[in-house]
């Protein structure tokens, strides 16, 4: 069913009735080419563009519990390509084109918002790394700016520009970067594989994978056994529990990342603004939440909840920003469990038994890279070789002494 | 004007009267009195309107609960949005305003919205304004975004602050209503210390609010003779006005106190909210429980509030929403309310009651098996149409109706460790789970025993079992006599009948029907829901409203509600003011800051400071006449270089590495050899991290055999030294070495150029020669100066000249400044800050933080043999690897523009002088840049692929960023002196 | 979270700063033949249980103490706190 303004206004003047399931909840098939392990939204764009751009059939989801639940599901909603290295920059830009002509693809409105995004730097060292970051963006053909304290002050008049520890000197501008309205994401992405005959299984908890002689066969799962030509871990934080069923150990640790939004206000602030001199990343929904966060909490965890000094860390970042936010409530605070890799960046690539592929340590940016890291986990899983924006993303890259290391905080996941 | 509703009784004092304004109407109200308590008494029922179709909203709860009655509280910088008004104690003076409505609250002309909400249900948003796709920006989201939000923030810094604190306890008690009341009588009593926190400005929970007499005193004063006798218990600390916000790991618990809310604004000297973080053994949570309504036609007008708060709004405040009332309930509870209201004189229009066999309790009109099907009035109720038992309309008329659809146990805390609530069917509600947090336990009705006798026994008995726990022996009172009155309730969560919309989330008006289409369209578990309606999701997260989602979600799905699930809750259990969170590190005091030992000095001066990490260093220091910080700078360098300069570096880590292990532990964590360092000299060190990537660097003394002084850069000392820590306890716990910081303990300054030694052979004491023979280059050496003030020196540079370093103990730093300075004064020393020491440093091509960004190796550095391949130290293996080995890998090299005035871009990359500029044809990029004064000159220095065979060779460097593109020639990053002839002197 | 600290007590998380698993404390023999092999799987690849983790933790606030803890990563709950240089020796390290 093609969603409009038109069919709205159709379907409100006959009641609804008209308004069928976003996806379907089909019962498991025996067997499927492409097994796709994990329902959010880097597992559901995957099964997309495999049934849609590379024209793939007998694709199946399959989600522990509801899709859209992981770390779509809860994430502050950012979407920006502003990064470093040749390794990302590229990738990272694609994601953001593929953002940009997502509604339309998807016949979705996922919100996507190009209100922009600004880092903030204080001090000279900081303005060095950003002009290279910058220049380094814009040689890779995205957008970015560099906006002097004037600039600032004009958009954002109520930082604190005037009694500020660390005063803020200037800062870095990706005009195209924005946020998406997350759980849209992933409904979109299923809706859309879904009528591309996608399999889109719930509560189908994978418990083994069947591997024999060295090749895949197929997983064992909650709702029975279903057989497979190609496998495909998609699943983020849980990355090492599934690879473990393969006997893999993952250069990932899975930490825990709290975000917050406060109660909904009146508009205030227009885009995403990052403060250089602590943890405090933060925009506005569209329905007046602010949306913010900072860093991870730090230890690894599963638990899906963090503790109260990284609350008060983010919180105190963001009264030093903006000191007129004092009387804004914090409404909710969740958590998700982060595959933060060896070096900040992810891993799309075979593994070493046939039929076996896996994405994941996407660290704490993986919203942002859903389009680009469907497409590309959809083009290895179709043609056996890596897209060419995400060909540095190897797993042996390690040992082969090519690290992506944007942040240059080296082996230790709980700092990138 | 008059307080038309007020009743006879309550808890308020009505010797006094609270002047109010709410939307610029004066009104009076009491002390005890609550901003809902007081409008409602003087008759207003409108408080606000609802976020997406502007419904007229009144007050529904008399709690923190309430979805609607939001008001933006006082004004200028102090405007605080999304104030509860049943929980907002009314002080003199106090203002408020409604939100959400555009031009007045009676007329809101946003409310055209909901002429259009059979267009704007659910998730509507994501099935258009898809096209054209630049109309999303563009046109449609200001649009939705000018509808955002509630409250409005005033944008100026918030005035108040606040603090942060720190507790401990045997047992914190979460709420102070008969069970809390009852577990802290029996666990002060037994002398455990106790904290009880309630988040009420009165203790005592729904004893305020009901009739109940325990023992033979009314419920009120049992509770206030409970509090007094906790008062005077030295064990025992009671928080009213304390939110305990969430339940942490280990028993720790979050608890924000509001000091003084309550007053116009805070008394001089005291914060206006406390963070507390309150480190308990065990905690028991007394919260009670909440109740929730029935979804019927309309249900949302202003006069329409849950049962329990209108019993609450007669019982405890002497307010009532109209002068005739009536009561829809599934349940015995409501039936209290209709008693209760008639008591204080209230007609009571009637009791409505789905249970076609309802008792009879309160003395009026009972219509049993009968169900409002709709409601009418505008602002405010007026009638409410009911189907009756016989299948008869009829229509009665009041301005108030009191729902109950049954009480939920506020389990809220259970869930801040991700524990799920059990269904207990005989409430038809959900309670406590098996697994909850750590050291909890829970009582009252909060656990489901809902009676007055049943919470004062659940309180003591828990309090009982945990001082059991414990070890400490509980108190054994007598149990005070109370209702107990049996919960009988018949599950009902929406009248089908009715043409109007039924309301379950009123803040983010979701709907029964939105409920149906969220199943229609299979948005069917829990948490897809509450995503595509948003219901559950305003400021009160659903705590009257989610429950009823999901028994509708599991009457479609066929299913029980248990089987469709639960949402757990998370942290904050109300919202909390960021400035709380925040605390006191704010604006300056954001982060400590570390002054130097020459500070007060440089000060006096007239330097200009920059954060270097908490430190503050002198950047430069402006003499007069000097209007742009260049001047200043290149006339530090120009000093330095023609006499002598003296600069601060205390802030460089110093590592005291002690023990007859120290040389090979040094071996361990230096990639090049330190075994064979000679007493009396320093060597510089490259640290690599075990990937084989430069973690630092520093020169490292050795003062004797088994002692050795490590410094690090300043912004590694903290890192370095954890690093050496874990090298030492875990990789080679048996070697004899221990380590200090001491990067506190000594005051270190530079003193470079070329009549350096001049300078300190004048302070330093005669009994040492330092003569170029006897203290060459890279010696090192304990020394007496100014007559016998013990130092060490260390003959090392960082500026390439002739230099020392001088270190004195810290409290000696502030006079040897002054003293360097003065006996300086032949030679014209200098001071000179951060700025001119980078410009220095860059002209010798040394590497500081912009080259050593965590991804450099030693070859990058053009020191890959410093790494010895005939030792084990830390990071060499990995370092071998092939990607960091490739024959392009990055060298650093220095750059020159080919006009002089030309700016060098730190950042700015590097490409062939023919060919693309674009990110495929990356050569490297420049790390520093400076003006050099020297070679007046722009110059860089940075990394360029195979840089040490492209010497000589031009090159573009490009920053598009800031619009550059200029040719540079690649020379060695030795601009000055590359022989080292001057360091040597 | 709290940390027993075996020395001083139980103690703020927050006074402690995280280094991750410790295996860390089994570095690899430099001399071996697959030194690099070796030192890949130690710095790099971890096994991330969903449960019972040891874990190095330092003691940056206070006395400085590497300590091993034994946490569990789905509840948190820890249930032994040990001086890291005694799990060191005890598995064979030296000087």
């Amino acid at each position: 069913m093609k969603y409009s303004g038109l069919r709205v206004i159709k379907e409100a003047l006959t009641g609804h009735r008209g308004w069928g399931p976003a996806w379907r909840d089909p019962e498991p098939q025996k067997s499927y080419d492409y097994v796709i392990i994990g329902g959010g939204g880097h597992g559901l764009a995957t099964a997309y563009y495999l049934a849609k751009h590379f024209g793939k059939k007998r694709i199946a989801v399959l989600e522990k519990g509801w899709i859209g639940g992981g770390n779509v599901g809860r994430n502050t909603t950012i979407i920006r390509s502003n990064y470093l290295l040749d390794g990302n920059e590229p990738f990272y830009e694609y994601s953001l084109k593929l953002w940009e002509g997502l509604e339309q693809e998807l016949n979705y409105n996922a919100m996507v918002s190009q209100r922009g995004i600004l880092n903030l730097y204080h001090s000279d060292g900081q303005r060095d790394a950003f002009v290279r970051r910058g220049n380094a963006m814009i040689l890779n053909g995205a957008d970015a700016e560099l906006l002097d304290v004037d600039q600032i002050r004009a958009r954002y008049p109520f930082l604190d520009f005037e009694n500020a520890r660390f005063p803020i000197k200037g800062g870095l501008a990706q005009h195209r970067g924005g946020t998406v309205r997350h759980d849209a994401v992933a409904w979109g992405y299923a809706r859309g594989a879904d009528s591309h005959g996608v399999d889109i299984l719930q509560n189908c908890e994978v418990t083994g994978l069947r591997i024999e002689a060295g090749a895949i066969r197929g997983v064992e799962t909650s709702r029975g056994y279903i057989g497979a030509g190609k496998v495909a871990s998609c699943v983020a934080g849980s990355s090492s529990r599934v690879m473990a069923l393969a006997d893999i150990r993952l250069p990932i640790e899975s930490h825990v990342l709290q975000a917050f939004v406060s109660e909904g206000l009146k508009p205030v602030l227009p885009g995403v603004i990052t403060f250089g001199a602590g943890h405090f990343y933060c925009s506005q929904s569209d329905k007046g939440g602010l949306v913010f966060g900072g860093d991870i909490d730090g230890y690894n965890s599963y638990a899906q909840r963090g503790n109260l000094p990284t609350v008060e860390d983010v919180c105190e970042s963001g009264m030093a920003l903006i000191p007129a936010l004092g009387r804004a409530r914090l409404l909710r605070m969740w958590g998700g469990v982060m595959d933060m890799s060896m070096d900040g960046s992810p891993i799309i690539d075979r593994t070493h038994i046939d039929g076996l592929y896996f994405n994941g340590g996407w660290c704490y940016g993986g919203f942002k890279a859903t389009p680009a890291s469907g497409m590309c986990y959809a083009h290895l899983l179709a043609t056996d070789t890596p897209h060419e924006t995400a060909t540095a993303y190897r797993l042996d890259r390690f040992r082969r002494g090519r690290m992506i290391d944007e942040k240059g905080v080296g082996a230790q996941p709980n700092l990138h | 004007m008059s307080q038309k509703n007020r009743l006879p009784g309550g808890q308020i004092d009505r010797s006094q009267n609270l002047d109010f304004t709410f939307d610029g109407k004066r009104f009076t109200g009491h002390p005890g009195d609550t901003l809902a308590s007081a409008l409602m008494a003087n008759g207003v029922r409108l408080m606000g309107r609802s976020f997406k179709y502007h419904r007229p909203r009144g007050v529904l709860t008399s709690g923190s609960e309430e979805p609607n009655a939001l008001v933006e509280l006082r004004s200028g910088a102090r405007q605080e949005p999304n104030t509860r008004a049943t929980t907002a104690e009314l002080f003199d003076g106090l203002e408020a305003r409604s939100q959400n409505r555009w031009p007045s609250l009676t007329f809101d002309a946003m409310a055209v919205n909901d002429r259009f909400s059979n267009f704007l249900t659910a998730g509507f948003y994501y099935k258009t304004f898809m096209w054209p796709a630049a109309f999303w920006e563009k046109l449609y989201e200001p649009i939705i975004r000018k509808a955002a939000g509630l409250g409005s923030l005033s944008l100026e810094e918030d005035p108040d602050s606040y603090d942060k604190g720190y507790l401990h306890c045997d047992l914190l008690i979460v709420g102070a209503g008969p069970a809390g009341l009852s577990a802290a009588l029996t666990a002060g009593r037994s002398g455990a210390r106790v904290i009880l926190a309630d988040e009420d400005f009165a203790m005592g929970g729904r004893l305020n609010a009901e009739t109940f007499a325990i023992d033979d005193t009314a419920g009120a004063e049992w509770a206030a003779a409970a509090v007094a006798e906790l008062h005077g218990m030295n064990n025992v600390r009671l928080m009213p006005r304390t939110t305990v916000i969430g339940g942490f790991d280990h028993g720790i618990y979050g608890a924000v106190e509001r000091v003084s809310d309550h007053l116009p604004t805070p008394a001089p000297g005291k914060s206006r909210q406390i963070l507390w973080r309150v480190y308990t053994r065990r905690a028991l949570l007394c919260a009670g429980a909440i109740e929730r309504p029935i979804a019927f036609a309309n249900n949302d007008r202003p006069g329409i509030l849950l049962a329990g708060a209108m019993r609450a709004y007669a019982n405890r405040w002497a307010a009532t929403p109209a002068q005739k009332v009536a009561v829809f309930t599934n349940n015995d509870d409501g039936h209290r309310t209709a008693r209760d209201l008639m008591a204080k004189g209230v007609r009571v229009a009637a009791v409505i009651d789905v249970r076609p066999d309802a008792p009879r309790i309160a003395d009026c009109e009972l219509l049993a098996g009968a169900q409002v099907i709709d409601t009418s009035g505008r602002l405010g109720l007026s009638f409410v149409k009911l189907r009756q038992a016989d299948g008869s309309e009829r229509i009665i008329e009041c301005g108030a109706l009191g729902v109950s659809g049954g009480w939920n146990p506020n389990v809220h805390l259970t869930c801040h460790q991700r524990g799920r609530p059990a269904w207990n069917p005989a409430i038809s509600a959900f309670v406590p789970g098996t697994d909850l947090p750590q050291g909890q336990s829970v009582a009252g009705a909060a656990a489901g025993a809902f009676s007055t006798h049943a919470a004062l026994r659940s309180g003591a008995e828990q309090a009982a079992a945990i001082l059991g726990d414990l070890g400490i022996k509980p108190d054994k009172a007598r149990l005070p006599r109370a209702e107990d009155a049996p919960v009988n309730i018949q599950p009902f969560w929406h009248v089908t009948e009715g043409r109007g919309r039924a309301w379950l989330d009123q803040q983010n008006d979701v709907t029964v029907k939105d409920v149906k289409l969220a199943h229609q369209e299979n948005f069917r578990s829990v948490e897809h829901l509450k995503r595509y309606t948003t219901l559950g999701m305003a400021t009160d997260q659903g705590k009257t409203s989610n429950m009823g989602g999901l028994a509708i979600m599991a009457e479609l799905a066929g299913k029980s509600i248990p089987g469709v699930g639960t949402t757990i809750f998370r942290p904050p259990y109300t919202p909390v003011a960021m400035g709380t969170l925040g605390g006191r590190a704010r604006g300056a005091h954001f982060h400590p800051v570390r002054e130097t030992p020459s500070h007060i000095w440089a000060r006096e001066q007239g330097a200009v400071f920059v954060e270097a990490g908490n430190w503050l260093r002198a950047q430069w220091f402006p003499r007069p006449g000097e209007t742009h910080w260049r001047q200043s700078v290149d006339r530090e360098v120009r000093a330095v270089r023609g006499s002598v300069g003296v600069c601060d570096v205390t802030t460089l880590g110093k590592i005291d590495v002690q023990g007859t292990d120290a040389a090979a532990f040094l071996n361990k964590v230096y990639a090049n050899g330190f075994a064979k360092l000679a007493v009396g000299k320093t060597r510089y060190g490259l640290m690599l991290r075990e990937d084989g990537i430069v973690m630092d660097d520093g020169t490292t003394a050795r003062l004797a055999e088994d002692h050795f002084v490590m410094t690090t850069t300043t912004a590694n000392a903290v890192p370095v030294y954890r690093h050496l820590e874990f090298v030492r306890q875990c990789l080679f716990p048996d070697m004899d070495v221990q380590l200090i910081s001491t990067t506190e303990a000594w005051a270190q300054y530079a003193v470079a150029g070329p009549n350096a030694r001049k300078l300190l052979q004048k302070i330093v004491d005669p009994g040492f020669d330092i003569s170029n023979e006897a203290f060459p280059f890279m010696a090192c050496g304990a020394v007496t100066i100014c007559g016998g003030l013990r130092a060490r020196l260390f003959r090392i540079s960082f500026s390439g000249e002739l230099a020392y370093e001088i270190a004195v103990p810290t409290r000696y730093g502030d006079a040897l400044i002054r003293r360097l300075m003065a006996a300086g004064e032949e030679f014209d020393v200098t001071p000179y800050g951060t700025e001119a020491l980078g410009v220095m440093r860059i002209e010798k091509g040394h590497a500081a933080g912009n080259e050593l960004n965590g991804t450099t190796t030693a070859l990058n550095l053009r020191m890959g043999r410093m790494v010895s391949k005939k030792k084990d130290a830390i990071g060499s293996t990995l370092s071998e690897r092939a990607g960091l080995n490739t024959p392009d890998a990055l060298a650093l090299v220095g750059f020159l523009p080919k006009l002089p005035e030309e700016k060098v871009t730190a950042g700015g990359h590097l490409m062939n002088r023919e060919g693309p500029l674009d990110a495929k044809h990356d050569q490297g990029y420049v790390t520093s840049a400076c003006y050099s004064p020297i070679l007046n000159s722009h110059i860089g220095i940075g990394y360029l692929k195979s840089g040490s065979e492209r010497m000589g060779e031009r090159l573009r460097l490009v920053s598009p960023l800031t619009g550059q593109n200029i040719e540079v020639e690649v020379v060695s990053a030795h601009f000055v002196d590359p022989e080292g002839d001057r360091l040597r002197a | 979270m709290m940390i027993d600290h075996p020395l001083l007590g139980p103690r703020d998380a927050q006074e402690f700063t995280y280094l991750g698993d410790a295996s860390l404390i089994d570095r690899p023999d430099w001399q071996a033949e697959d030194a690099v092999d070796q030192f890949h799987d130690y710095l790099y690849l971890r096994d991330n249980p969903a449960g019972e983790h040891r874990e190095l933790w330092f003691h940056e606030v206070g006395d400085r103490s590497w300590l091993v803890v034994t946490r569990n990563t789905l509840t948190h709950q820890i249930t032994s706190v040990e001086l890291a240089r005694d799990v060191a020796r005890s598995r064979g390290r030296s000087k």
